[in-house]
């Protein structure tokens, strides 16, 4: 009897419990061997090709195929965060423009209209953004600006386009749940709806907001495709907006399937994969700091 | 007077912003699908690529592209459900807790080309079996898990409020009840989640360029499943349609390649708008079902 009690404990709770447990921990073990595989690959270049990691970091100097390499990958950390940081420069008056809009213009839009549309921005693939980026604006920044199309400005477009829902739902939500209370104090005190949104409502959402944003940063940061379809790959810095430069997503994209495995040049491209990772490490560690700094207050 | 001035000008601003935002997408759409308009045709769509002359379709690449969302869909599926069960009913806060959403914030935060290369370091590379259709789906899974996990825990969070206790009180054990009560009242917000992640695994390009490879062998019905023209050999290298627009700009072989990855853009987000309006309309159906509406 007891024997049998067990047995259909067994069928109607362990089983399911531990089912679920194995699942919760696939993903702690999954993003653990994500980082160590990464890393053990990337530190290639440090330990086994014994290149210096400041000079990674700090050299402009890309050689790798000479015949006394040279993997200074600045260029390409530069590249990486002029194109993003433009890309959130680009975008982030927009989504608050939308935030409001949604919050206290007419809802009912933000609803019907708004939402929908956002999802579908994000649900358009990055290649779909990088080669309509390509056929359009490729033509109309070389007829505009000069230059050969190809360039920083059309991929912090590109991506601006492509972070505007991050960015957007985010400022949308955070300011959806400031209490109401602080509205109508501020509309109480005579202030019209600018003065209350600009001096109460976006001071109160700040922490989401700047959430949305490293949020989207961390999206433009990463991107692959369709920033390297359209900054041109060049291994220089640029010299203006309409120059061709590099980022660390486009070289890794370009070279990882030419190099020969554990070659210095093989390496230094995990290296900058490792780059990447801790990159993304970084930007949610400020993403909790600021939240931290938001719940002290 | 300036403080109602400067509150219309403002007013002004961020409405135009906004419509601005919404006639972007709507161009865009209506550009990709103008522009793409020849896709409409089914010896493009089911056709194989040809090399060097123009006139090729995207038959393989359009198979694999859902090749690769129904295995990895497959893959994903039970992990999300279980790992959502688990964070919604089971977890009890504390540190370990705290890792496993460390975790998912980590994983959902990756740039799809480190879960690609972290795939073709483990499928590719360990296993020796070169690109596959099984890397690809697996590292999309990867890059998917994070979202459906936290679209699992808020919908059984959400479904399981009201009905919980009385389930338990009944006699049932919690197992039971989520099985019983709690999944089948959050499965329209599940399913709505799973297919507007489907929208997102059918573009995904970055994460597939060295799993599943950038290759296609010609499909063949009547070869043997251990052959890479085998349509049902998942150990075959599998380039989806997201990737064949990128090789082709990156390429383009073909003469008429500017052609194909325009109507290919326009398959895509033809799918996507696709999944979309049926995540929505699934989800309001099964809802009504289970509300009793009619």
């Amino acid at each position: 009897m007891k024997n049998n009690g067990l047995l259909r404990k067994l069928k109607t709770e362990y089983i399911g419990g531990a089912y679920s447990l194995i699942c919760g921990i696939l993903i702690i073990v999954l993003t653990l061997a994500v980082i160590v595989f990464i890393a053990s690959q990337g530190m290639r270049t440090f330990t086994v090709d014994k290149y210096s990691i400041i000079k990674f970091l700090t050299s402009t100097n890309w050689a790798p195929g000479a015949s006394k390499p040279q993997f200074g990958a600045l260029i390409f950390i530069i590249g990486s965060t002029l194109v993003s940081i433009g890309a959130v420069i680009l975008s982030t008056p927009v989504s608050i423009a939308i935030a409001i809009f949604i919050n206290f213009i007419s809802p009912k839009m933000g609803e019907k209209v708004f939402k929908p549309a956002l999802e579908l921005f994000v649900g358009i693939p990055s290649v779909v953004y990088g080669w309509t980026g390509f056929v359009v604006l490729l033509p109309f920044i070389k007829k505009s600006f000069g230059g050969i199309g190809l360039s920083l400005l059309a991929a912090i477009i590109v991506l601006s386009i492509m972070i505007l829902p991050t960015i957007a739902s985010i400022s949308t939500d955070s300011i959806k749940v400031i209490p109401k209370e602080y509205m109508e104090a501020s509309y109480g005190l005579g202030a019209t709806r600018w003065q209350t949104i600009y001096k109460v409502i976006l001071p109160a959402a700040k922490g989401g907001i700047l959430t949305g944003i490293i949020l989207g940063l961390a999206r433009a940061f990463g991107e692959a495709l369709a920033v390297q379809m359209l900054i041109g790959n060049s291994i220089k810095l640029p010299k203006s907006l309409i120059d061709t430069t590099s980022t660390i997503t486009s070289v890794i994209t370009m070279d990882m399937g030419g190099t020969v495995d554990n070659s210095p040049w093989n390496d230094a491209l995990w290296s900058l994969a490792l780059l990447l990772l801790v990159m993304s490490f970084a930007f949610i560690i400020i993403i909790k700091l600021i939240s931290a700094r938001g719940e002290k207050r | 007077m300036k403080s109602k001035a400067s509150d219309k000008i403002a007013t002004f601003i961020i409405c135009f912003l906004s419509g601005f935002v919404i006639l972007l997408l709507a161009s865009l759409i209506i550009y990709i699908l103008y522009n793409g308009r020849g896709f409409i045709n089914p010896n493009f769509l089911f056709s194989n690529p040809k090399i060097g002359e123009s006139g090729g379709g995207i038959g393989p690449e359009l198979y694999n592209s859902f090749c690769l969302l129904i295995l990895s869909l497959i893959i994903t599926v039970p992990f999300g459900i279980g790992a959502g069960i688990y964070l919604a009913e089971y977890a009890k806060e504390g540190m370990f807790l705290n890792t496993i959403r460390l975790c998912i914030e980590t994983m959902a935060s990756l740039p799809s080309i480190v879960v690609g290369l972290f795939g073709f370091l483990i499928f590719v590379k360990l296993t020796h079996l070169s690109y596959t259709l099984l890397a690809g789906a697996i590292a999309v899974s990867i890059l998917n898990l994070p979202s459906l996990t936290r679209v699992c825990e808020n919908s059984i969070r959400a479904a399981s409020k009201g009905v919980k206790e009385a389930s338990l009180g009944l006699g049932a054990t919690k197992w039971q009840t989520i099985q019983k009560i709690v999944l089948p009242s959050a499965l329209p917000q599940i399913i709505t989640g799973i297919i507007l992640s489907a929208g997102r695994i059918f573009g995904e390009a970055a994460a597939m360029l060295y799993t599943s490879g950038m290759s296609s062998p010609n499909l063949n019905l009547s070869a043997s499943i251990t052959s890479k023209a085998s349509p049902f050999n998942v150990l075959r290298p599998a380039e989806s349609l997201a990737v064949h627009i990128w090789k082709l700009k990156a390429e383009g072989t073909v003469p008429d390649a500017t052609k194909i990855a325009n109507d290919s853009s326009a398959v895509l987000v033809v799918m996507v708008l696709l999944f979309n309006v049926l995540s929505r309309f699934i989800g309001a159906k099964i809802y009504k079902r289970y509300t009793g509406e009619r």
